[in-house]
């Protein structure tokens, strides 16, 4: 990846959690945001946390699969930028403030909506994650983010043979999907 | 089948880890088994979760650590805010707030302005007046003692407050008629009605003798108040005649009830009468009516040493002063039309007050 490349490759390297491509996008944009910020009663550390939930908007964006460039990523981060800062400055009372729009903008509210569940759920899971504790954190990211068979995993862990790990894996599992389900629900509803 | 064995069975479908006999017979326990359907289902939504919160911080830590790398090169940092630049970047950044309080400060100097000039001249006035007043009426009662055939000429004008006083229409084209001694010694007079709206007035008649002054509101802002609702009363009242009256003895029009104690003043003047009503500085000038609404007096004096002894002018001496103006040939008087006749007199009390008091107003003289 490198500077020059279009909006389609670019998305398709953030899709694929490209290092390069994050330098490329933060080079480019992040001065736009954080002029944007400071313009209007940001800091340059509300500056770098709107641009990096930003950024994850459009990763989002890039690994639904069905984003379809109707803007440039210019206009894009910008607009998403702007309605972080809005609501953000909301949030912390300071109603009234006008903020002041130098760029174009595109509706970006539903995408928005879309990042508010997302990062619920990310949320909700990083919190469910972290109660359950060892080992049984490690043996399911093991097995089913890095894709290590039992055999190894028993052998990782010191389990003395795959059905003990079997056994361990259903109810670490059961585990979490109970304590995710139950943070789930309660905000749902 | 066993719980275990079944998720691990789950498990390797998903990953695809099963023989093709195995699989085989999975799918076919999965479409016999809607629970055990529900369980793939449900396995797969969870797992995707999963991935995707894994992928999702993965993507925050390497943005964490790009921004990290990339400020330490110092690509990040914002444009330099330097002298002059900086106080504009301040002043854009706060200008809202400081014309916001600017706008507040220079309200509320306003306000406090507006306030003091309301309130202070006048309760001054008031105060300096009640003092003047009670010296005056110390010298004035001296006087009296000493020459008591002069008394009421003497008296008369000083005993009463002369910053403000209360006037009344006797022609709702603008004129008014109060005490002389109200706006004795004034440049400038302004009236005011219960509403709190001010009109500039002009002294059309003025005679000490009689302590009668008509006023005529000078003001583009008053509109003609139709026929007055009471009438002024051509002949004399009768002793013991309940009487009411309204005044501004403070800047709140106040309604006074007494009744009617003598048919002629102090030491016997019969120009006026003797009235029982609560009266304070202020009341000069203003109506004492009778039940039906008529007009029978001005309230013009009160005895100091006396309780409840104020005096008030007969409302004939108003015919009286009118019929001079008309006989005077010095001077060209504009035609008043007072009327005798009260349109409120079968209404009751309060909503014969109702009806009068827009045409009683407060005569501030300055």
């Amino acid at each position: 990846m490198k500077i020059g490349s279009t909006d389609e490759q670019l998305l398709a390297g953030l899709a694929r959690n490209d290092r390069k491509t994050i330098e490329i996008l933060y080079k480019e944009y992040f001065g736009m945001v954080q002029a944007f910020i400071l313009n209007n009663n940001g800091s340059v550390d509300d500056a770098r946390d709107i641009f990096q939930e930003t950024m994850i908007v459009l990763y989002e964006k890039a690994c639904s699969g069905t984003f379809e460039l109707t803007a440039q990523i210019k206009t894009y981060l910008y607009s998403v930028a702007r309605r972080l800062w809005l609501k953000r400055l909301q949030q912390m009372q300071r109603f009234g403030t006008k903020v002041e729009t130098l760029e174009e903008v595109v509706q970006v509210d539903e995408d928005l909506e879309d990042h508010q569940k997302k990062n619920e759920a990310y949320l909700m899971m990083d919190k469910a994650l972290t109660r359950m504790g060892e080992p049984c954190k490690s043996l399911l990211e093991a097995y089913y983010l890095q894709k290590k068979s039992m055999q190894e995993i028993s052998n990782d862990f010191g389990y003395t043979n795959a059905d003990n790990a079997k056994n361990q894996k259903y109810k670490c599992l059961n585990r979490l999907k109970k304590t995710f389900f139950a943070h789930f629900n309660k905000s749902d509803g | 089948m066993d719980e275990v064995l079944l998720h691990d069975a789950i498990d390797r479908y998903l990953r695809d880890e099963m023989t093709e006999q195995e699989r085989a017979q999975f799918e076919n326990l999965r479409n016999t088994n809607p629970e055990v359907d529900q369980m793939v289902v449900s396995q797969t939504f969870f797992l995707r979760e999963l991935e995707t919160y894994d992928q999702t911080k993965a993507f925050a830590n390497n943005l964490q650590e790009v921004e990290t790398q990339l400020q330490a090169e110092g690509a990040l940092a914002p444009e330099p805010q330097h002298g002059k630049a900086k106080v504009i970047n301040l002043w854009k950044k706060y200008q809202r707030t400081i014309v916001v309080a600017a706008c507040i400060g220079g309200f509320s100097a306003l306000c406090i302005t507006g306030l003091m000039l309301a309130f202070s001249p006048k309760n001054n006035a008031q105060i300096v007046q009640l003092v003047n007043k009670v010296n005056n009426q110390e010298t004035s009662l001296k006087a009296i003692h000493q020459q008591l055939n002069e008394v009421k000429s003497k008296i008369d004008p000083k005993a009463d407050l002369k910053g403000t006083g209360t006037s009344f229409l006797i022609d709702g084209r603008g004129y008014l008629i109060t005490n002389a001694h109200v706006v004795k010694d004034v440049s400038t007079v302004f009236v005011q009605n219960m509403k709190g709206d001010n009109f500039k007035a002009r002294i059309v008649f003025e005679n000490p003798l009689q302590d009668l002054a008509i006023l005529k509101i000078d003001d583009s802002d008053f509109h003609y108040q139709g026929p007055l609702p009471y009438g002024i009363k051509r002949g004399g009242s009768d002793l013991g005649e309940s009487i009411f009256t309204l005044g501004y003895p403070r800047p709140e029009i106040v309604f006074g009830e007494g009744y009617l104690s003598a048919i002629t003043g102090y030491n016997g003047d019969s120009s006026s009468y003797q009235i029982y009503v609560p009266a304070n500085p202020g009341n000069s000038g203003g109506p004492v009516l009778n039940s039906k609404g008529e007009v029978i007096g001005i309230l013009s004096t009160k005895q100091r040493e006396a309780d409840g002894a104020v005096f008030a002018l007969k409302s004939k001496n108003i015919y009286m002063a009118l019929d001079s103006l008309k006989r005077d040939t010095t001077q060209t008087y504009p035609n008043i039309h007072v009327s005798s006749i009260s349109i409120i007199t079968k209404l009751d009390r309060s909503a014969q007050i109702k009806k009068i008091e827009d045409y009683v107003y407060m005569v501030k003289g300055y």
